[in-house]
C-alpha cells in the first residue's frame, strides 16, 4: 500500500523529492542535546504532510519546526516544555502520540477494553467448556474423561459409514 | 477500438455476475441440481470477460495510446516496457480493474477446483462470490471507467509517477490485492454457510487453504512494500504505520487469527461461530483498507465530502457486505451446533489465547487509524495518531502473544500439559537466556530493552525448532529412526514450524534496526572519508548520466574496512522531466544481513554533496522472516490433507498422534 501512500504524499503539499529530511546544517554541536531533538522530532507531526514526522519530512514546514525544536532546547527548555510550547502553537495535531484527554479516552481505552472483554469473553467460555465436561456433578476436571466421555469420543472418531 | 472492447466486455461481465447472482442460488433453494451447477462456468465466463477488459486496457498502455485518458495520465511513451506494463494498476482506475480482475479469478478457481465441494455449498458460495463482483463492476464501471476517451489526442503522456517505476513497488500491489481479495472467498464460503445454517469440520478443511494461499500473498505484498518504502523514500524507515499501511495489516492480523481459529474448527469443530465470523470480519477489513486507499478520506475528509461519487460508493458496497452478513450472522449463528469440548490448557485453549490477542492488537489498529478521520468528520477537531501510539499499544499485545508461540504446538488438543511444555522449552529458554546475556555483554552501555527482545526472539526460533525435535524423537532416538519420523510428520508441521521460526527473525531484524542502527548526516567532498560501525566510507566524486526518461546524479563512494576494499556505493538522484519530479536511489551493501545505506541529497555547486550513511544491522531479517513465513505458509498448503481437489477426506480424521 505505499505506493498509494506515495500518491496521497504526492498529490498533498509534501514534495515527493527525495526525503531528505535532518540537513547537516541543522545539527547541533552537543550530540546529547541532538539525539533529544531527534527524539522529540520524531513525536511531532509535519502538519502538511500525510502521517509524517518532522524527522522523516523534507517539507520546509518540517525543517522549520526541526529548527525550533533545536533553538527551544538550545535555549534550555526540558523536553515536556518543548512538546507544551510546540502544541500551544500549533494544538494537538502536532503530536503523533495524542494526549490522553475527554477526546481521546476512547482512542486510548479501546486496545484496553477490547483486550478485557475479549479475555473476559474467552474465560466464561474455557469456564462453561469444563462445566460441559464435568457434568455429572464432579466437577473434577480429571474424572469427567473417563468412561462415557472415553466411549462417545470412540463414537465421534469412527470413521463414517 | 481496443479500448472499447475492454470497457464491452467489461458491461458483459457485470451481466455474468447479474445471472451468477441469482441462479445457483436460486437452485439451490429450488432444489434444481441443472441451475445450481450454472454457478461454475458463469464464474469461469465471467473472469474470462473481465481478462479480455484488462488485457485490453494492458494492450492500450503498450502501445502508448494516449487517446485513452487513462493512459495519458499514467504512461509515457519512452517509458521502459516493464512499467508500461505495471503503470496499468499504478493509478486508481486500473488498480481497481485488477481488483476485480483478481476478483474473478478466484471465482474462477473456485469453479475449477472446488470439485469436492458439496454441490449445495459450491453454488452458494459461488453466488455470494458474484454479489461481490457486481458491487465492484459496478463501482469501476459508473465511478472508475479506465475506457474513457478524449476527444483531442495528445501526443505525449504524462509519465507514471517516478517513485513507482521501480520493480518492487510494481510487484507489490497485485500481491496484495491477491491477499486482499482472496479472503472474499473465505467471507463467501462463511455467509454460504450461514444460508444453508449448516457448517461442520469439512468446511473449515475446504475454506483453509484459500484463507491460507490469500494470506501468503497478503504476507508477501506487505513485505515487498515496506522493502520499496525502505530502499526507495530515502530515509531507510521500513513501517510507517500509515494509514495506507495499516489498511494491509488490519486483514493480515484478523487473517492470521482466522487461520489458527480454522484449524480447531477443522479439528475438533470447536470455535465455529468464532471462526465464522473471523471469516466475516477479515474481508471487511479488506473492504474497509480499499474504501480508506480508494475515497480519497485519508488526503483529507475534506476532499472527501467535496468530491463523494467513489468514496460514498464504497462506503455503500462496505455497508451493504458488512451489515448484510453481520445481520445474517446474528440471525443464524445461533443455529450452527458447538462442537468438541476441551480444558483451558489445550492446544485449543492456546488458539483462543493466539486470537484474544490477535483480535486486541487488530482491533488497536483500527482504532488508531480510524479515529483521527472519525473525529474530524463528527467534532472537525483535528488530531494526529503516529508510530509512538502503536508503538506504546500494540507491541504490548504483540509481545505476550510471541512468548506464548512456543507453548502452543507442544500442547496436546483437548487437554495440554502446560508443564510438561515448559519442561521441553527449558533447552529453548537456556539458549535465548545466553543470548540475550551475550548481546547485553556485547552492547554495554546500549539500549536496554535490546537485549530483553532479542532473547524473546531467539526464544521463538529455538522453541519453534524444539517442537519439530519433540515430534521427531531428534535427541532421544537414533538418527534413522528420527529421520522415518520426520519423514512421517504431515507437511503443515513444518509449515507451522517454519512460519513460527519466521516471527522470531522478523523480530531479531526489528530489534537490530530499531536499536543499533548508526547513522551519518553529513556534507561531504569529494575525497572525505567517514567511518561509521567499522566501516571507512570514502567520496569520490559525483557522476551525470541520463537514463530512458530520466537524468540521473550519482555519487561514488568506495567502502573499506580493515583497509580492504569491500564495495562500491552509486547512490543516486534522478530526474524525471516529464512530471518534473526526483526520486532518490538509495545505495546498498549487504553484508551478511546487514547493510549500509546511503543516500545522497542535493549536490552543491562545489562537488561536495549532502548525504545521509546508515549502517543497519541485521535488517535483512525483517523481510527475511516475512518471506519464510510465506514459505511456512506454502509448506501446509502444499500439505495432501489441504491440498486443492484433494480427494473428499473420510468423514473424520482418524487418530493423529501427537498432532
Amino acid at each position: 500500500m505505499n505506493a498509494l501512500r506515495v500518491m496521497l504524499l504526492v498529490s498533498g503539499l509534501c514534495t515527493a523529492l527525495p526525503a531528505f529530511a535532518v540537513q547537516p546544517d541543522e545539527i547541533l554541536p552537543d550530540p546529547a542535546l541532538e539525539s533529544r531533538a531527534r527524539e522529540l522530532s520524531r513525536q511531532l507531526r509535519c502538519m502538511v504532510c500525510q502521517n509524517q514526522s518532522i524527522d522523516d519530512s523534507d517539507a520546509p514546514l518540517a525543517r522549520d519546526l526541526r529548527l525550533l525544536v533545536r533553538e527551544r532546547l538550545s535555549a534550555g527548555d526540558s523536553d515536556r516544555q518543548v512538546l507544551e510550547f510546540l502544541t500551544a502553537r500549533y494544538g494537538d495535531f502536532v503530536l503523533l502520540n495524542p494526549r490522553f484527554s475527554a477526546r481521546t479516552a476512547l482512542l486510548w481505552l479501546t486496545p484496553v477494553v477490547v483486550f478485557g472483554a475479549g479475555a473476559v469473553v474467552a474465560i466464561i467460555f474455557l469456564r462453561r467448556q469444563r462445566g460441559a465436561r464435568g457434568g455429572e456433578g464432579d466437577p473434577g476436571r480429571e474424572a469427567a474423561l473417563s468412561t462415557q466421555e472415553r466411549a462417545r469420543l470412540d463414537d465421534l472418531l469412527k470413521p463414517g459409514p | 477500438m481496443t479500448a472499447e472492447i475492454g470497457h464491452y466486455a467489461l458491461v458483459l461481465a457485470l451481466l455474468l455476475a447479474l445471472i451468477q447472482g441469482v441462479l445457483p442460488i436460486a437452485g439451490v433453494r429450488l432444489r434444481d441440481s441443472v441451475l445450481a451447477g450454472t454457478g461454475e462456468p458463469l464464474a469461469i465466463a465471467q473472469f474470462g470477460f473481465v481478462a479480455v477488459s484488462f488485457t485490453a486496457l494492458t494492450a492500450c498502455y503498450v502501445t502508448s495510446d494516449f487517446s485513452v485518458f487513462n493512459v495519458f495520465q499514467n504512461s509515457h511513451s519512452e517509458m521502459p516496457l516493464l512499467y508500461k506494463f505495471t503503470s496499468v494498476w499504478g493509478n486508481h482506475e486500473g488498480s481497481m480493474l485488477l481488483w476485480v480482475l483478481i476478483l474473478a479469478f478466484f471465482g474462477a478457481l473456485v469453479a475449477l477446483f472446488g470439485g469436492n465441494l458439496p454441490a449445495t455449498l459450491r453454488a452458494n458460495v459461488l453466488g455470494v462470490q458474484a454479489w461481490i463482483a457486481i458491487s465492484f463492476l459496478l463501482f469501476v464501471l459508473l465511478t472508475s471507467n479506465p475506457f474513457v476517451r478524449l476527444a483531442q489526442v495528445p501526443l505525449e503522456g504524462r509519465d507514471l509517477n517516478p517513485l513507482l517505476q521501480d520493480i518492487g513497488l510494481a510487484l507489490h500491489p497485485p500481491f496484495l490485492y491477491l491477499g486482499y481479495v482472496g479472503f472474499s472467498i473465505a467471507f463467501a464460503f462463511a455467509v454460504a454457510a450461514l444460508i444453508e445454517g449448516r457448517i461442520d469440520a469439512a468446511w473449515a478443511r475446504w475454506v483453509r487453504p484459500w484463507t491460507l494461499a490469500a494470506w501468503i500473498f497478503l504476507t508477501l505484498g506487505i513485505a515487498l512494500g515496506s522493502y520499496w518504502a525502505y530502499y526507495e523514500l530515502g530515509w531507510g524507515g521500513w513501517w510507517f504505520w500509515d494509514p495506507v499501511e495499516n489498511a494491509s495489516f488490519l486483514p493480515w492480523l484478523s487473517g492470521t487469527a482466522l487461520l489458527h481459529s480454522a484449524v480447531v474448527m477443522e479439528k475438533r469443530e470447536a470455535l465455529k461461530v468464532w471462526t465464522i465470523l473471523l471469516a466475516i470480519l477479515t474481508f471487511s477489513l479488506s473492504l474497509v483498507g480499499t474504501f480508506l486507499v480508494r475515497s480519497g478520506v485519508l488526503t483529507s475528509v475534506h476532499a472527501f465530502a467535496t468530491d463523494p461519487a467513489r468514496g460514498v460508493f464504497i462506503l455503500a458496497i462496505l455497508i451493504v457486505f458488512i451489515g448484510g452478513a453481520l445481520a445474517l450472522y446474528a440471525w443464524r449463528a445461533p443455529l450452527l451446533r458447538q462442537g468438541g469440548v476441551f480444558a483451558p490448557i489445550s492446544r485449543e485453549g492456546a488458539l483462543v489465547f493466539n486470537n484474544l490477542f490477535l483480535t486486541a492488537a487488530c482491533a488497536t489498529v483500527f482504532i488508531g487509524t480510524l479515529y483521527p478521520l472519525a473525529l474530524e468528520a463528527l467534532t472537525g477537531d483535528k488530531i494526529s495518531v503516529g508510530a509512538p501510539f502503536f508503538n506504546a499499544t500494540f507491541v504490548p499485545l504483540a509481545l505476550p502473544l510471541l512468548f506464548a508461540t512456543p507453548f502452543g504446538p507442544l500442547l496436546a488438543w483437548k487437554r495440554g500439559d502446560l508443564y510438561g511444555a515448559a519442561q521441553r522449552l527449558t533447552a529453548a529458554f537456556a539458549i535465548a537466556v545466553l543470548v540475550a546475556a551475550a548481546t547485553a555483554a556485547l552492547t554495554t552501555g546500549g539500549p536496554i530493552l535490546a537485549p530483553f527482545a532479542i532473547g524473546l526472539a531467539v526464544f521463538v526460533m529455538a522453541g519453534a525448532l524444539t517442537d519439530l525435535v519433540e515430534r521427531t524423537q531428534l535427541l532421544r532416538q537414533r538418527w534413522p529412526v528420527a529421520w522415518r519420523r520426520a519423514a512421517g510428520l504431515p507437511r503443515s508441521a513444518f509449515g507451522t514450524a517454519l512460519a513460527h521460526f519466521a516471527l522470531g527473525v522478523t523480530l531479531i531484524g526489528i530489534v537490530g534496526e530499531s536499536y543499533f542502527t548508526a547513522e551519518r548526516i553529513s556534507t561531504i567532498r569529494p575525497g572525505d572519508t567517514i567511518a561509521i560501525s567499522g566501516y571507512r566510507i570514502s567520496f569520490e566524486g559525483l557522476v551525470a548520466r541520463q537514463g530512458a526518461n530520466y537524468r540521473e546524479v550519482s555519487g561514488r563512494l568506495s567502502v573499506r574496512r580493515d583497509g580492504d576494499l569491500i564495495g562500491i556505493l552509486t547512490p543516486g538522484k534522478r530526474t524525471y522531466p516529464a512530471r518534473g519530479n526526483s526520486t532518490s536511489e538509495a545505495a546498498l551493501l549487504t553484508r551478511g544481513f546487514s547493510q549500509i545505506y546511503v543516500s545522497l541529497g542535493d549536490p552543491n555547486p562545489d562537488g561536495s554533496a549532502a548525504m545521509r550513511i546508515y549502517h543497519k544491522p541485521m535488517v535483512l531479517l525483517i523481510w527475511l522472516g516475512a518471506l519464510l513465513m510465506a514459505v511456512g505458509g506454502l509448506l501446509s498448503l502444499s500439505d495432501r490433507r489441504l491440498r486443492v481437489g484433494a480427494p473428499k477426506p473420510a468423514r473424520k480424521p482418524a487418530l493423529q498422534p501427537a498432532q
